[in-house]
């Protein structure tokens, strides 16, 4: 499965596709075709085709098909509609994309040729901030060493700057000879993974021997990438079109299906099933009744014997009366609501980011409500809690403790006077920290030096020791330049054995071109370099060192160095480039071979870098866990630094009100005790108010979801809080994967690329537009700036959807039920012969539009104002266990639906008797019965009313009166004149009225009677809000201020005991923190001010 | 891998991966109390104030309009008199379809109705049938309103089955119900005068205008082997069939009154009418019963207490919730809006 590209050869093109690239789903021709048959794989669409086709056999339709064709037309018209709206637009710009004139060598001169008509082995010129057309293999670029940069962010959305070198076969070739250069490039066939490329080049003579070159991902030009800070680049097309590494991950992922939509689905489902019932007795009954009595009725001249279907033909015609039980509108309300929902989130100022400007985004609009009904948030901790602004706050070089809490190491004087005194170790621990790493310094026109670092932790090492006098210069190649206290110090980078998730280290190869020695410096977690150290050092005190760090929520990183003898190097060296071309297995091979190098280090020393919890989170935490949410914190961090900063944001308690279990283990019986014993704990526990948290690192996990998966899953569902270390983005699935299968609702929120699993597997993904790029954000459902707004996120945006969803959707049944019971009870008065009551108007109307309207406003109803939610969290139980929409309040709006239709039914029927008793009359007082009712419905369970409101709901009858009067002024409609003349008989007011009234009535009673005596939640709020403005949950603050409090002293007492007094600032960040969300109630003006107090004390 | 998938959803359309991170910056929300969920808005809440009153109101507003609709249903004087049975000479009561099927008998029947309060006029005179389905699925459908509007729409008899053609010519009016058009006549008498019976203008005047043609004349009609009703007289265009026209609009329940005329002249009590009428029309197929009916009209309609008793009687429930809400309120008082009602307030450890 290779493919072999001839570099610059025409002869095999036609092998390959050609560079157009093409998003479109569709094509003029197969646009309707496959639309149709996309929107038909939905059952409703199928059941209303299937209705609509039924109402064609004029036997049997009661209704014009019209009644189900127009709206069931109009329907597929809007979708198909913003379907090839959306379909175009993706044309244009893949014809802007195609179109785009780029330089191609073509018979050995360049050429300005279409971005389309690139083929497989063609020579691509790109200039400075040129966009890659295609994928590319490097062979030039203007930089003598033969690198270039790239920005990805289009790709992956990192924002900093990628390098990329052209390889060595490459290096050094001129122009000229890049137009005559032939060679192949065996490559693996197209794939997605864009962090991979295992391919092998091998020019031809006269260029170099014939050595097999090997290629990485470091070597290429993806598709949509930015050529920047380089004058040219040339390169190998080796994919094209839609075979790239982008247009091969191309692909939209499966849509998520929200609880309440799998709940209408259900109840959908439910009412199909009733409606069989109905057509199935209805259908006997009319059988019967056909043959006892409308035989001996000869004015309906019944033949005596029919055709073969006839006993199908009554059944059928229920089946289409009944059809509108399911109602078409639902579709249509719903998603125009949730387009509204997700617009508000967008919209929302108080979800914007100042800091980043940036906005509040849905990216996915059809699961707004399953915010609501949240029940495991499963956060990642660099980036989401925390800001991910990197600060070196200490480090401790061989022996010595720089940094103390009165102030940061790079201002300890010790440290200062070291760096002064060119102590050694200090020497060698800056050398460390500015070579090792794959920072960038990038030259701005002022000469100021700023740098591009793919990791914030380098970023901060990097700026550090820049600030302790070891500047890193420029990066020209493999040649680095230092600027140490004025000394230009010049370094190569030999090697560089990079970071994986697996290894937790990287180290660099350096030769030092001041004495020729070559020099292995390493930097990593604590466990990844340790175990490395030469036998002997006495690493007792670096352990103490990362412990102490730890227990502050510092990132820790131990700094390790080795001098290598040449011909080690030169051996080793061989071994690494074979393990680089291999193309099976590379990155295990690569990782065996780092690992020969990577032994008897000196570590030189650890270095301690702050994380800065974000504003906000520790509130956030405490009021999302009240509103009964249960937090997983899944971090590729160590355990002590994650279990530190969930103390800090209230993610877990300390002792004595909480317990950590600790799941841990080396071999699969010591998980499995540790994991039972948790679980007997937990369950001892339960009823003490007590918060027990389990801990869990990545070696323990991946046993546990091998092997003892029932046993987690049981202690997963008894546990509200988890913190889970260490863990790759597959356990983070894994995880989110477990707690699915168990029936919760989960939300993953996370910023990083290694998040974009978690995000897209867990029911709502949503992602911090942070500074690790935009990647989890572009793969979630929501971006959001900062965590803090995801409080208001689920309280405001979740619940309010989720309430007002349940509104709609059940409103939408019963008003559909409401006109389709009427239709049933009036079959018994017509001789159970499938007689429609309502003419097609005003059926098709009632549907689409009369009861459509003003629920719609729904999207403005607000139960509860966003303050006193926010206030009192706890009210998101409601939603979140489904207590607005489930089959008991289902059946309460078809009870509603059956007594509001016997009620109209036997109302109209009675007051329009005898000689009164005329079809279309009696059908339009019937009707106007129905409006009136679902207007009163629709202000009785709307809580509360803005103008739009009020002109829906009040508006809605003057169009309903409107619309009537116009087709009774038509002569030829079947209601000619009918509505003037009710307008003129007071029978007809006075029915109407009574309807509204026997019809609310007993609602409005029960309501009061509920609202009064058997109030929920919901209602005591929406009591004390509007009878004295907002309220202040008094008594459940002090309960949970003390006990708060006593945490936090707790904390800090558990803290000195470790380290006298080292901890403060963050201590009593947290401390303050809190106290100010609880005075955030009270006072807000206040609070704002305290928050400024604790900027400015961060700042100072 | 999964960074491939991460970028899939960015990927997704080539050209907006640029322009995607400076829009999103300019973009700070535009402020507006609707995009903020802001707008003004009243939250009315259900007090016990506000229900009571809106009950007692109800009842303070029903009880008149009962009252008022009860009398006026009580001043509809109704004389109703049932004469299927009785029509049938004593002989054939036990084949009365045979008897009705048969075109030979005389159908003549004399019945006597009493006045037994007076009566002002207009008197409308109405047919009753009971157990006559006219909303039927078969019946209710079987016509075409174009035909009976225009005359060059005489060949359209679509939906008319199963009374579309007959000898090969269409029926014009065609379909079921026009065939089956009520034919029972009646001659009234009073003090051996004849009272006259306004049979004109008893359509409505827009059936008459505008959907039955002044062109449009029977053809046609009940020629088919089996006659249904009433023959209609050709030479008299269809918008002046006023008989058809009322026939025409169909009831929407089996028991149903159609106005046969008017009777423009005040009864008295006492009075004995005598009304000599012709029982051709076959309810007795279907046990369907056939009624006379003379009835005065007030501002309601005709003779109907439902709607009388119905406002009464819910004006009296809604003044007795009122009531009794007023003292379960007063007995059981209870704050509104106490947070210590709440659950996680009663109960700490409830969070």
């Amino acid at each position: 499965m290779k493919r072999f590209v001839y570099i610059n050869d025409d002869s095999f093109q036609d092998l390959y596709c050609d560079n157009t690239i093409s998003n479109r789903k569709y094509t003029l021709w197969n646009f309707l075709p496959k639309n149709l048959w996309e929107q038909f794989r939905r059952f409703m669409n199928q059941y209303f085709l299937l209705i609509a086709c039924l109402q064609l056999w004029s036997l049997i339709t009661p209704v014009n098909p019209a009644s189900t064709w127009g709206p069931l037309i109009f329907i597929f018209a809007v979708s198909a509609t913003k379907e090839a709206w959306d379909d175009y637009n993706r044309y244009l710009s893949d014809k802007k994309a195609n179109e785009k004139e780029v330089w191609v060598l073509k018979d050995g001169i360049r050429k300005h040729i279409q971005a389309q008509d690139i083929h497989v082995s063609n020579i691509v010129w790109l200039r400075e901030n040129d966009e890659v057309p295609c994928d590319l293999v490097l062979i030039g670029t203007s930089e003598p060493q033969g690198i270039c940069y790239v920005e990805t962010s289009a790709l992956d959305g990192e924002t900093d700057l990628k390098t990329r070198v052209v390889p060595s076969a490459c290096i050094g070739l001129a122009p000229e000879q890049l137009h005559k250069i032939k060679g192949v490039i065996e490559c693996p066939n197209p794939d997605k993974d864009i962090r991979r490329f295992d391919a092998n080049m091998r020019l031809f003579p006269p260029f170099i021997d014939n050595d097999l070159c090997p290629l990485t991902i470091n070597n290429t030009l993806l598709q949509s990438c930015y050529l920047r800070n380089t004058e040219w680049a040339c390169g190998v097309a080796v994919y094209t079109g839609n075979e790239t590494k982008l247009g091969m991950s191309r692909g939209v992922p499966e849509p998520k299906l929200t609880a309440v939509d799998a709940m209408i689905d259900k109840l959908t489902g439910a009412i199909f099933l009733f409606q069989i019932v109905v057509v199935i007795v209805l259908g006997f009954a009319g059988n019967i009744w056909k043959d006892t009595e409308a035989r001996k009725q000869w004015y309906a001249k019944y033949p005596e014997d029919g055709p073969w279907y006839e006993l199908l033909v009554i059944p059928l015609r229920f089946e289409l009366l009944c059809s509108i039980m399911i109602p078409i509108s639902i579709k249509v309300s719903l998603d125009l609501v949730k387009g509204i929902y997700a617009k508000f989130i967008d919209w929302d100022e108080e979800m914007y980011d100042h800091d980043s400007r940036t906005p509040s985004h849905a990216a996915n609009t059809a699961i707004s409500e399953d915010l609501g009904q949240v029940e495991y948030i499963l956060t990642d901790k660099t980036g989401t809690l925390t800001e991910n602004k990197m600060v070196f706050r200490r480090c401790c070089i061989n022996g010595s403790f720089y940094g103390n809490e009165s102030g940061d190491a790079l201002k300890d004087v010790e440290l200062l006077n070291a760096v002064a005194n060119n102590v050694p170790d200090v020497i060698r621990f800056l050398t460390v920290m500015t070579l090792c790493n794959t920072v960038i310094p990038i030259r701005s026109k002022s000469g100021n030096i700023s740098y591009k670092a793919q990791s914030q932790d380098e970023d901060a090492l990097v700026n550090a020791a820049a600030q302790l006098h070891m500047v890193l210069i420029s990066k020209n190649g493999s040649i680095l330049e230092i600027n140490f206290n004025g000394t230009l110090l010049q370094y190569e980078m030999l090697d560089i054995l990079e970071f994986t998730s697996d290894r937790k280290r990287m180290s660099v190869v350096v030769k030092d071109h001041q004495d020729g020695k070559i020099l292995l410096l390493s930097k990593g977690a604590d466990e990844a370099i340790l175990p490395i150290a030469y036998a002997g050092q006495p690493i007792r005190l670096l352990v103490d060192a990362v412990d102490q760090y730890a227990q502050l929520g510092l990132r820790t990183l131990c700094l390790g160095w080795r001098e290598l003898k040449e011909d080690e190097y030169r051996e080793w060296s061989h071994a690494f480039k074979e393990a680089g071309s291999t193309l099976v297995d590379r990155e295990w091979k690569l990782a065996e071979v780092c690992q020969r190098l990577e032994h008897n280090l000196e570590i030189i020393g650890v270095t301690a870098v702050e994380d800065r919890l974000q504003d906000g989170v520790p509130e956030t935490i405490e009021i999302l866990r009240k509103a009964g949410i249960n937090f997983w914190m899944l971090t590729g961090d160590k355990q002590d630094t994650a279990i530190q900063i969930a103390l800090l944001c209230n993610f877990i308690s300390s002792e004595p009100k909480g317990q950590l279990l600790f799941i841990n283990g080396k071999t699969e019986d010591e998980v499995l005790r540790s994991l039972e014993r948790a679980v007997l704990t937990m369950k001892i526990t339960s009823s003490e108010p007590k918060d027990l948290a389990f801990v869990v690192d990545g070696w323990a996990l991946e046993i546990i979801l091998n092997q003892y998966r029932a046993v987690f899953t049981e202690l997963a569902i008894l546990s509200r809080t988890a913190i889970c270390c260490r863990v790759t983005p597959s356990q983070k699935a894994q995880l989110v994967e477990l707690l699915k299968s168990c029936d919760y609702r989960t939300l993953a929120i996370g910023d990083g690329g290694n998040d974009v699993r978690m995000i897209q597997q867990a029911d709502i993904g949503v992602g911090i537009s942070g500074l690790e790029g935009l990647q989890a954000a572009r793969a979630a459902d929501y971006s959001i700036g900062k965590f803090r707004f995801l409080k208001r996120l689920i309280l405001v945006h979740g619940r309010y959807s989720y309430n007002r969803t349940a509104f709609l959707s059940q409103y939408s049944f019963y008003k559909s039920l409401l006109i389709c019971f009427i239709q049933i009870f009036f079959s018994f008065f017509s001789g159970v012969s499938g007689t429609s009551l309502f003419n097609s108007i005003s059926l098709m109307a009632y549907n689409v539009f009369y009861t459509s309207v003003p629920v719609v406003t729904v999207v403005l109803d607000k139960d509860l104002t966003e303050k006193t939610v926010l206030q009192n969290p706890q009210i998101l139980f409601y939603c979140q266990a489904g207590r607005l929409l489930n089959p008991s309040t289902f059946a309460g709006w078809f009870g509603r639906s059956l007594y509001h239709a016997l009620v109209v039914f036997l109302i109209t029927v009675h007051a329009y008797a005898d000689e009164k008793s005329e079809m279309e009359e009696l059908s339009m007082v019937a009707l106007s019965g129905c409006i009136w009712l679902q207007a009163f419905v629709v202000t009785m369970e709307m809580n509360s009313f803005t103008i739009l409101q009020h002109l829906a709901i009040w508006g809605n009858f003057l169009a309903f009166y409107f619309i009537n009067f116009i087709f009774s002024a038509m002569p030829s409609a079947g209601m000619y004149t009918i509505m003037f003349r009710l307008c003129r008989q007071p029978s007809y007011w006075i029915t109407v009225v009574i309807i509204v009234v026997v019809g609310m009535g007993p609602v409005l009673a029960l309501k009061y009677f509920r609202y009064m005596y058997r109030s929920s939640a919901i209602n005591i709020l929406q009591q004390a809000e509007r009878s004295r403005g907002p309220i202040f949950s008094m008594g459940g603050l002090e309960s949970q201020l003390k006990p708060i409090e006593k945490d936090v002293a707790s904390l800090s007492t558990s803290q000195s005991k470790f380290r006298n007094s080292v901890c403060e600032p963050l201590i009593s960040d947290s401390s303050t923190a809190t106290r100010r969300s609880t005075f955030d109630f009270l006072q807000p003006a206040q609070s704002r001010l305290s928050s400024s107090y604790l900027r400015n004390y961060k700042d100072n | 891998m999964n960074h491939a998938n991460g970028s899939a959803v960015a990927g997704s359309s080539s050209g907006s991966g640029d322009d995607l991170a400076p829009r999103r910056n300019s973009k700070r929300p535009k402020y507006s109390r609707f995009t903020q969920q802001e707008l003004p808005a009243c939250k009315p809440i259900l007090t016990p104030k506000w229900v009571i009153s809106v009950f007692t109101l109800i009842g303070v507003i029903f009880v008149p309009i009962g009252v008022a609709a009860l009398l006026a249903s009580n001043n509809v004087v109704e004389i109703v008199d049932q004469y299927d049975d009785k029509c049938v000479p004593p002989n054939m009561t036990n084949d009365k379809v045979a008897y009705i099927q048969n075109a030979t008998f005389d159908k003549t029947c004399i019945r006597t109705l009493q006045v037994l309060k007076n009566m002002s006029q207009p008197i409308y005179v109405y047919y009753q049938l009971d157990n006559f389905y006219q909303n039927h699925r078969r019946y209710v459908k079987s016509r075409n309103d174009e035909q009976l509007r225009k005359a060059s729409q005489a060949n359209e008899t679509s939906g008319c089955d199963p009374e579309r053609t007959a000898n090969g010519a269409p029926i014009v009016p065609c379909g079921l119900i026009a065939w089956s058009l009520f034919n029972d006549t009646y001659k009234f008498s009073l003090d051996n005068k004849n009272l006259t019976v306004n049979k004109k203008g008893i359509s409505w005047k827009s059936d008459r205008d505008h959907k039955f043609g002044k062109d449009v004349y029977p053809k046609n009609f009940q020629n088919s082997s089996v006659i249904g009703g009433a023959k209609l007289d050709p030479k008299i265009p269809l918008s002046e069939q006023e008989d058809l026209i009322v026939w025409m609009r169909t009831a929407a329940l089996p028991t149903f009154r159609k106005l046969y005329g008017k009777i423009e002249q005040d009864l008295k009590e006492g009075d004995s009418i005598i009304v000599t009428l012709e029982n051709n029309y076959n309810t007795y197929s279907f046990s369907g019963k056939k009624k006379l009916v003379l009835s005065t009209s007030s501002w309601l309609g005709g003779k109907n207490d439902f709607l009388g008793i119905a406002y009464l009687a819910i004006g009296g429930l809604c003044f007795f919730l009122a009531v009794a809400f007023t003292v379960i309120y007063l007995v059981k008082p209870r704050k509104l809006g106490d947070p210590s009602y709440l659950s996680w307030n009663r109960n700490p450890a409830g969070n």
